[in-house]
């Protein structure tokens, strides 16, 4: 396991840019590497049969990236053949289609990036401090899974 | 002693405020906290059941002793990913 420090390249990040799956597995570059998985959570057009004009994201940054981080140490722990971790998530409005957060993890072999990304997900989606605003036609809300 | 309060997502828009300063006396919990904020901003108390804290951005139990400067976040249900 090794999981960079903060002057290196940064692996747990809230962004305004817009997202790239390769750009974040590019992070992860090491000749140990044989695999890397990456999940793109993507704006959906319609949630509940309404089309969806746009997400708004907000997040608390600070405490946000040390979350995130928090999770990859999480992952480290309980996945020991996983090499690297980077999850970057953007803020800001994101059209549909647009990717909301990438989530990278590499190993020497596959066996366990799949599990580790899923829980990655899986716990971003319940601790990390990021707020989701969507905007249909007629309204907005809040929401969440919690 | 003065605590930062930061305010997000849906209490931000109700509040129309990003952060405030509170007075609270020395030694103070942050239940207290959260007990004068909702009895100044009915709208923090509606959503009180909903709302998690976040102490110098750790995630705080309302038992917890807060000091002078402490940023405590008020966090509404979370929507990420």
């Amino acid at each position: 396991m090794k999981l960079s420090m903060a002057n290196e390249k940064k692996l747990f990040e809230i962004t305004s840019h817009p997202l790239s799956a390769d750009e974040v597995v590019g992070r992860l570059a090491d000749p140990a590497i044989g695999a890397a998985i990456a999940f793109v959570g993507v704006v959906r057009g319609e949630t509940d049969g309404r089309p969806v004009l746009c997400l708004e994201y907000e997040a608390y940054p600070e405490m946000a990236e040390q979350t995130l981080r928090q999770i990859g140490v999480e992952i480290c722990q309980h996945w020991k053949t996983v090499r690297e971790i980077a999850i970057v998530h953007r803020v800001g409005r994101l059209d549909v289609g647009e990717a909301s957060v990438v989530i990278a993890v590499s190993a020497a072999h596959r066996s366990e990036i799949f599990d580790a990304v899923r829980y990655a997900v899986d716990r971003l989606k319940e601790i990390a401090p990021i707020w989701k605003r969507e905007v249909w036609t007629d309204g907005a809300e809040w929401r969440s899974e919690a | 002693m003065k605590i930062n309060v930061k305010l997000f997502a849906a209490l931000r828009e109700e509040l129309d405020k990003r952060e405030f300063v509170q007075e609270l006396p020395q030694g103070a919990t942050l239940g207290s906290l959260v007990e004068r904020v909702g009895s100044k901003y009915p709208v923090v108390r509606a959503h009180l059941s909903s709302l998690h804290f976040a102490v110098n951005h750790k995630y705080t139990t309302l038992e917890a002793v807060l000091q002078e400067g402490d940023e405590v976040a008020f966090l509404p249900p979370v929507g990420g990913g």
